[in-house]
């Protein structure tokens, strides 16, 4: 069954304004973003948790360090970050404007989220690329086991 | 195309009858997928913000890594990794029928469905993830960790 509507015109008209905009780029960005974290986060769940023989009793120091020594894990992980943490908040903007509705409060929501986002995406871009496998004061049994060829 | 206001006083479309028709908002597949997608959206936001900080402690010293990831390898954060993955899955999934239902016609027309598959995809990955994953939560650990 199909309908014409003659007149599909609405109190609330679809903004037709041609060119760029934040919120279209928001759009965008949600979309081609998603596209990317399916393949890293996926990646990451079935390395860590299928792929390593036992799973989550395998992640300690030495395994992360095993793989953020390897500059294609830095990349991933840091990829996965900034994609992941602007895509979420992106939402939680979203969903903070659809439900908080006193100005000050919404204001103070959207400002938390910016300054989480901010504070996280430099923490952990920071640590993936100076982080020291093997710190010479360790204990070297918690190390990954190319630490003792150095 | 002329002004008028003619759409708006056409009749609403029929609802599709649900057995909640009555006590809740007659929503049809299409809602249950926003309020999803809502709700794991945010479940995995809070969950990255704490992970982002775990991870941070790799800087901070060996022990101190290993100490808090042993509290991931207790039997009742395996159940609560479970969950956040099926969350994962459920969004991802979910998001690309979004992604897929905005830009091709054909599965617009086909949202519907699509919702279905996507609900027997999620079903199909975690009948893969969880027996891998429970065994390896509960099997006795080596190396005493
Ligand atoms: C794994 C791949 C992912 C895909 C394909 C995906 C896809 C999407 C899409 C297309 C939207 C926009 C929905 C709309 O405009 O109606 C969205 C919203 C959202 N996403 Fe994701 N996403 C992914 C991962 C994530 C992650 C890792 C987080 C959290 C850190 C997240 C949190 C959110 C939130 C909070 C929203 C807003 C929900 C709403 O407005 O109702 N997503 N996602
Ligand atoms: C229970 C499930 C999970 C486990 C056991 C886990 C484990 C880990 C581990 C061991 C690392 C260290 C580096 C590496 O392995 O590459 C890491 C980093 C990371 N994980 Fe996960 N992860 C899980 C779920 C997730 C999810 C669902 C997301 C996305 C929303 C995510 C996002 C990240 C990011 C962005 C990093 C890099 C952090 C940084 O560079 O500072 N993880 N994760």
């Amino acid at each position: 069954m199909t309908a014409t509507i003659e007149n599909p015109n609405y109190a609330y008209p679809a903004r037709s304004k041609r060119g760029p905009s934040f919120e279209k780029a928001g759009w965008i960005f949600m979309r081609a973003s998603g596209v990317v974290l399916v393949v890293l986060i996926f990646g990451h769940l079935a390395y860590n948790l299928i792929w390593t023989p036992g799973g989550i009793h395998a992640i300690d120091f030495g395994f992360v360090g095993g793989k953020l020594a390897d500059p294609f894990w830095q990349w991933w992980d840091v990829t996965m970050l900034w994609l992941a943490i602007l895509h979420g908040s992106n939402g939680m903007r979203t969903i903070v404007n659809d439900y908080v509705h006193k100005p000050r409060i919404r204001q103070i929501a959207l400002g938390a989220i910016a300054v989480a986002a901010v504070i996280l995406i430099l923490l952990g871009t920071l640590i993936t690329f100076t982080f020291d496998p093997c710190p010479p004061t360790a204990d070297p049994s918690l190390l990954p086991s190319f630490c003792a060829d150095l | 195309m002329s002004e008028t206001s003619s759409s708006l006083t056409l009749p609403d479309p029929a609802p599709q009858k649900t057995s909640f028709s009555g006590t809740l908002y007659r929503g049809n597949e299409g809602m249950w997928s926003w309020v999803l997608h809502r709700i794991t959206g945010v479940a995995i936001y809070f969950f990255l913000l704490v992970h982002v900080l775990d991870t941070a402690l790799i800087r901070v010293s060996p022990e101190a890594y290993n100490a808090v990831m042993a509290t991931y390898k207790n039997p009742i954060m395996g159940l609560g990794e479970t969950v956040l993955v099926g969350a994962v899955v459920l969004h991802a999934l979910n998001g690309l029928r979004v992604i897929m239902v905005d830009v091709w016609p054909w599965a617009t027309r086909n949202q519907r469905p699509l919702f279905w598959i996507v609900m027997g995809l999620v079903v199909v990955l975690m009948a893969y993830f969880v027996p891998n994953h429970l065994i390896n939560v509960f099997s006795p650990m080596e190396g005493g960790h």
